[in-house]
């Protein structure tokens, strides 16, 4: 039987040394004249593992990791290739069965279920792994059927707002235009995430999948991908995917055979966090500069080009296929309450198994921080966390039996956003924190509305002069004010929502703000 | 490596020619420029203008507003550093400072010797593996102060030089 060794080729495991982890499988297969085959897949999201070598063996495949370069040729020594490891004989990385792993079998991977496992860039191995079944239906459904099937599975917006899904196809479906567009929101750029990316480089059919459902939905027959620069990887491979879906028919005139069309092009951004915002996405693919829009009136009627469009993010797009594949009731059976299916939560910063967590809604952050992530990394107590990337609110250990839920997380001043959350432990300055959101909010304001333009750069100021112990109360007065200012005053998520970290730093830390 | 090359009109133009009929044309035709000469030229602005049919006002505009555009030729090799909120909770701050020192630069400056610019950016999706940085496109996790001094002195290598 001829091996397939896997070496991840997702930018986070190339930091860590997966390149060279991979050339030296390449040497030892070659000089050791073995019948086995190297394959760069996505990675698993078990980020302390990486990188994770993976050899396929009739038991399963066997996970080894973190590997070092220089351990590979004592890999294949020690019978890695062999079926299973021999006794007596175990490499001290082996890890055993990888899908064995607690950390991944106690996860519900739905839109996660082909990353890691397969070659990014194989349809074959897209196909064969359950991919393209959800078009297959979707192509025998009427679009108004697909809309309704997606509506009916709860799926709502994963980029952050939480907006129905269903609700955002049937407002484009229904608008009268010559041209309609699907959008991929794939500018991921809140600190704490990476779900967007590890699905782009990991498993970019499924993404093109996701549109091309979308558009059949909606009666649209052009996308566009617009990916960030700081992703120069991910952009690769979604040019590379979509060449491939062109060539093998996915994509184009007559996608799998249907007569009907689609088209998708992917586009690169140019560092302005804002871009992340809908509208100010839309004016960046246009060609201007990325200032956010007032709506309405909403994308969904005069979207991109002014046509009616559909802005997705990444992740909820790529779960439209296994919503299709498995149906709506499939999907609308995991979670709870409002906030239906899986939930990818991504454990970062200060945390000791950092990675990508793919379950229903409802865990608990102290089951996240501390059953998947072990604590901190530093091994020092947890302080903080921040949930929901820069715009999120800072939770202390007290609340960490909130469940990561859209309505939980409100409920206690706070947002799920895309599902970024980064620790840190005792070393942490709040003050400090929620100056940075301010300094961030106005590093990255496009200027349109007073509030965030100028608020975020008085925001600074003013916690400046708090920690500088001048007229510290009426500065917390002050800053209070001003963060009421930008919540009701913003145009949108970046001034509005840049309060919550100031105003949880000092509802839950007011003593980092009270140091002489 | 982001090898500088100087600014020629006549590549610049092919360029433009390449991408001005893509609907929304103006970031592919400033990125396409930015690639072929690591900045933009204040030379490419009237040609861009005139391309798309644009003020030379808007075309300004655009590249002011976006963080990846140089006006002037940055160094030879591109060093991001993370400073964002899953950075700073492993001590990216220590590690830009470390940087700093090491090649005596500001964030957004570049060495005397032209070697390197060093750039912060607020996010590489690398937050498990945080501090993390990219050098020249090619990304790096649990990134430490020894770490930053071998890529230096790797890249100073490389180019000849000497330290």
């Amino acid at each position: 039987m001829k091996r397939r060794i896997f070496v991840p080729g997702d930018s986070a495991a190339v930091s860590v040394g997966a390149d060279a982890v991979a050339q030296a499988v390449a040497r030892e297969i070659a000089a050791r004249g073995l019948d086995a085959e190297l394959v760069r897949n996505g990675s698993r999201g078990m980020f302390w593992l990486e990188p994770l070598l993976e050899v396929e063996t009739e038991k399963g495949r066997i996970g080894y990791g973190p590997v070092a370069a220089g351990e590979v040729s004592g890999l294949f020594d020690s019978g890695m290739l062999d079926a299973g490891p021999v006794a007596g004989r175990t490499h001290a990385l082996c890890l055993g069965p990888t899908e064995e792993i607690a950390w991944l079998k106690q996860q519900e991977r739905l839109t996660f279920a082909r990353c890691g496992v397969t070659d990014p860039l194989s349809i074959a191995d897209y196909v064969s792994h359950g991919g393209y079944r959800g078009l297959a239906r979707a192509l025998g459904m009427a679009g108004e059927d697909i809309v309704a099937e997606v509506a009916a599975s709860g799926l709502r917006g994963r980029g952050g707002a939480g907006f129905p899904t269903g609700i955002k196809w049937q407002t484009v479906r229904d608008a009268a235009a010559d041209r309609k567009y699907i959008v991929c929101n794939a500018d991921e750029g809140d600190s704490g995430t990476y779900a967007d990316r590890m699905i782009m480089e990991g498993d970019p059919f499924v993404l093109l999948e996701g549109m091309t459902i979308a558009g059949l939905a909606t009666g649209a027959t052009s996308g566009y991908i617009y990916c960030r620069s700081e992703y120069p990887h991910a952009f690769r491979m979604l040019q590379r995917a979509i060449r491939i879906a062109y060539d093998s028919g996915y994509l184009g005139a007559n996608v799998a055979g249907s007569g009907k069309s689609f088209d998708v092009e992917a586009r690169l951004g140019a560092g302005a966090y804002i871009c992340g915002e809908e509208t100010a996405l839309l004016e960046s693919l246009e060609g201007r500069r990325g200032q956010i829009r007032f709506k309405p009136p909403l994308p969904a009627i005069e979207g991109l080009f002014g046509r009616p469009t559909v802005v997705n993010n990444v992740i909820s797009l790529a779960t439209v296929p296994v919503i299709l594949d498995r149906g709506a009731e499939f999907y609308r059976d995991f979670g709870t309450g409002r906030s239906r299916g899986t939930l990818t939560i991504q454990l970062a910063g200060n945390v000791r198994r950092g990675g990508l967590v793919e379950t229903a809604f409802g865990l608990t952050l102290r089951d996240a921080i501390y059953g998947f992530g072990g604590g901190t990394a530093s091994g020092r107590p947890l302080r903080a966390v921040q949930v929901g990337g820069p715009l999120g609110a800072y939770f202390p250990e007290a609340l960490l039996d909130t469940p990561l839920d859209y309505e939980a997380l409100a409920a206690n001043g706070g947002i799920l956003g895309h599902g970024g959350i980064v620790v840190f432990d005792d070393t942490v300055d709040l003050a400090r924190q929620a100056r940075y959101a301010m300094e961030f909010c106005a590093m990255e304001s496009c200027g349109k509305c007073t509030p965030c333009r100028i608020g975020s750069t008085r925001g600074v100021e003013v916690i400046d002069r708090i920690i500088g112990n001048q007229e510290r109360a009426n500065n917390l007065q002050v800053l209070n004010d001003l963060c009421e200012l930008l919540t009701d005053g913003s145009l949108c998520a970046l001034g509005g929502l840049t309060p919550l970290p100031v105003q949880s730093a000092l509802r839950h830390f007011a003593e980092d703000f009270q140091r002489s | 490596m982001s090898e500088a090359r100087s600014w020629n009109a006549g590549r610049a133009e092919a360029r433009i020619r390449e991408l001005e009929k893509l609907p929304g044309a103006l970031l592919p035709i400033l990125q396409a420029l930015h690639e072929e000469f690591g900045y933009i030229d204040d030379a490419a602005v009237p040609l861009v203008a005139h391309a798309l049919n644009l003020s030379q006002a808007e075309v300004h505009g655009v590249i002011g507003f976006y963080h990846d555009f140089r006006r002037s030729p940055g160094g030879r090799h591109r060093l991001q550093v993370c400073r964002a909120e899953a950075c700073q909770a492993m001590g990216c701050e220590r590690l830009m400072a470390h940087v700093e020192a090491r090649l005596g630069v500001k964030p957004g400056g570049t060495t005397d010797d032209g070697m390197f610019t060093v750039e912060p950016v607020y996010c590489l999706g690398n937050c498990a593996l945080s501090p993390a940085l990219m050098l020249d496109g090619r990304p790096y996790g649990r990134v430490s102060a020894e770490m930053v001094d071998s890529l230096i002195d790797d890249a100073r290598r490389k180019a000849g030089g000497t330290e």
